[in-house]
């Protein structure tokens, strides 16, 4: 058979989301959310997401490792801009191979067992990582102040192309363009965009579908003459990699790396991410790491000061309660909105956020066909 | 000319005797329906063609390999197909996508990132898929979710998705277990005309109308001992049978 493309509806959802990724500043500045920094949060961890996606969301292996990769393109990313150079595209590059290294060598032995005992076993490896970079690895990864510049650093290829950044510490730059504000954005916009398409490849070639056979049906893809193991390791790498080249973009924009990276916090969000996106489909994941770093920057940015105000118009002594209340949920304790969050999706809409859209939409056919032939089947839920 | 062929086996699980030195010959194009009473060793015998089990001695070759050692999608490269007595299938894919995966596999082999090239919905595969599912008259419901077929149907999507792999060797393991009898009839055909294409095939069963409907050969299993291997007109006069598998009664 001859490698086909991919249909129009296809290259119409990837023409549509290429332009919302572009024009993200315009849109997203109406809830506040139009400004580089936080775009970039959404575009890296929507990367990260859509990789771990790849692995969950086709296969159902549920990983608890995977901010280990990320944290390994991070520092992956800083020693580049250190020996080589502040170019951020062979930081990226070295960051997403180490990525797909690291997580060959985890996925290999991970993948020996399956269900509760694999979750088990990447988190073992992701928090050995973690711990090895605050002790032994020390001397790579300096330990708890963190992997940073220095003005003393080699960067040879600079050097041999006559790059010299004088007596201030360099930041990284795309052949002179800072990767700072929307040209940082920018930057992470196109690995975005590159991702989905690779994604979107996957999931709609014989690969994707073999990869839903090993969720749907590991015995019977066994007897029907597939080896099933290779197709997840594949699977298992290539979401590693897209960890790792989120990794590497984080330092790009922020060239510094710390263990605190790679702690199971980090790999718990992206689950979090994915599930409340929509595992398994194409866009939720994206959208599911959006919302988490857009309420995390929203509500851990409240305080005391803004919250009495909010309740200013209450009693005094209501307004006491009230804020002493509803500060548990913000600032610091943003992490209980973001649970109580995830609990209302997955009981009310397991199948995430996309979930969500498909019902709607359904809906308005249905609405619109005056109670035509039933809607389509709910996806089915996460595991 | 015997596709595949049982020599000595034995296999003993503790102190119970599950295969007394079997032997059995299945010859090309033909229908051998392995019978016994519960616990004589049908499933496992079944289960050493697979490679499940290892014998603890004697042969199993299939077109003059060996099966023993391989695992399951090596057993079903070399061409060698199984139906399960509880259907297997891909419960949240679609119809068409069940069929179409053994259709990859057998085109691409045991692993293949083939991650570039999009399935056509009207490519030769899916067109192949097609008329596998219009052979057992499930085209209708393509793209349903396989998960919410009746059971008689799950087991018409499992042959359809053996037979688009054109087994050389189909395993059946009760195919009719748990089924309607509407159901059961509807199978029994399904099964003659797969015969009729010359397909081998080995029926582990109990009900005795199936068994006597599709086979040209039956091995009559008890204790673990092969006690008769005849054409079915034989099996029903035979008393050695009789007295072992019917406990007497006359058929």
């Amino acid at each position: 058979m001859h490698p086909t493309s991919i249909t129009k509806k296809d290259l119409l959802l990837f023409a549509v989301f290429t332009a919302a990724v572009l024009a993200g500043p315009i849109i997203l500045k109406p809830i506040g959310a139009g400004y580089p920094d936080l775009l970039q949060k959404f575009a890296i961890y929507g990367i990260f997401a859509l990789g771990f996606n790849i692995l969950f969301g086709l296969t159902g292996y549920l990983s608890f490792g995977h901010a280990a990769f990320l944290g390994v393109g991070s520092y992956t990313a800083v020693w580049t801009f250190k020996l080589l150079s502040m170019n951020p595209v062979p930081a990226i590059i070295f960051a997403t191979l180490m990525g797909g290294l690291f997580s060959a060598l985890i996925g290999y032995v991970s993948l020996r067992r399956s269900g509760i005992y694999f979750s088990i076993l990447t988190l073992a490896f992701a928090q050995m990582c973690y711990n090895m970079a605050y002790s032994v690895l020390t001397p790579i990864t300096n330990g708890e102040t963190g992997l940073q510049l220095a003005q003393s650093d080699p960067r040879a290829l600079d050097v041999a192309f006559g790059r010299d950044y004088g007596a201030v510490l360099p930041s990284s730059d795309l052949f002179g363009l800072e990767m700072t504000g929307y040209p940082g954005f920018y930057f992470c916009a196109v690995m975005l965009i590159i991702c989905f398409y690779i994604t979107l490849r996957i999931f709609r070639s014989p690969f994707g579908m073999m990869l839903r056979a090993v969720k749907s049906n590991q015995n019977r893809l066994n007897y029907t003459g597939v080896n099933t193991r290779p197709y997840a390791l594949t699977a298992f790498i290539i979401s590693g990699m897209f960890a790792g080249l989120a990794g590497g973009l984080l330092a790009v924009t922020d060239p510094l790396a710390g263990a605190e990276r790679m702690q199971w916090t980090a790999s718990g969000e992206v689950v979090l991410m994915t599930i409340l996106g929509g595992a398994g489909t194409l866009l939720g994941p994206v959208i599911g790491a959006g919302a988490i770093k857009y309420f995390e920057n929203i509500f851990s940015a409240f305080n005391k000061g803004i919250l009495n105000n909010i309740f200013d118009f209450l009693p005094d002594f209501l307004q006491q309660v009230a804020v002493s209340v509803s500060s548990m949920f913000v600032g610091e304790g943003w992490h209980l909105t973001l649970g109580a969050l995830f609990m209302v999706i997955v009981i009310f809409l397991p199948g995430g956020l996309m979930e969500g859209v498909s019902r709607i939409s359904n809906l308005l056919s249905r609405r619109r066909s005056d109670g035509g032939s039933g809607g389509t089947p709910h996806p089915e839920p996460a595991e | 000319m015997s596709t595949l062929s049982v020599r000595n086996v034995n296999k003993r699980f503790g102190g119970l005797k599950a295969l007394d030195n079997v032997n059995l010959e299945v010859e090309a194009g033909t229908v051998h329906a392995i019978i016994g009473p519960n616990g004589a060793g049908k499933s496992t015998l079944l289960n050493c063609f697979i490679g499940r089990l290892e014998p603890d001695s004697g042969s199993v070759t299939f077109d003059g390999q060996s099966l023993l050692g391989m695992a399951p999608h090596e057993i079903n490269q070399a061409g060698v197909s199984r139906v399960f007595q509880t259907p297997e299938i891909f419960g949240d894919l679609s119809l068409i996508d069940n069929v179409m995966i053994p259709s990859f596999a057998r085109r691409d082999g045991a692993f293949k990132i083939n991650a570039w090239a999009a399935i056509r919905r009207n490519g030769p595969m899916a067109e192949k898929a097609m008329s596998m599912l219009c052979d057992v008259g499930l085209d209708a419901k393509a793209d349903e979710t396989a998960a919410h077929l009746s059971r008689g149907d799950k087991r018409r999507l499992e042959l359809a998705m053996c037979l688009v792999q054109d087994p050389k060797l189909l395993l059946l393991d009760e195919p009719t277990a748990g089924m309607a009898r509407a159901d059961t009839n509807n199978t029994i055909d399904l099964m003659k005309r797969i015969a009729e294409r010359g397909v081998t095939m080995v029926v582990i069963e109990h009900d005795m109308h199936v068994v006597f409907s599709l086979a040209e050969k039956i091995s009559v299993l008890a204790q673990g001992a092969v006690i008769a291997e005849d054409t079915p007109e034989n099996i029903k006069g035979n008393p050695k049978v009789q007295e072992a598998y019917l406990g007497g009664a006359h058929l």
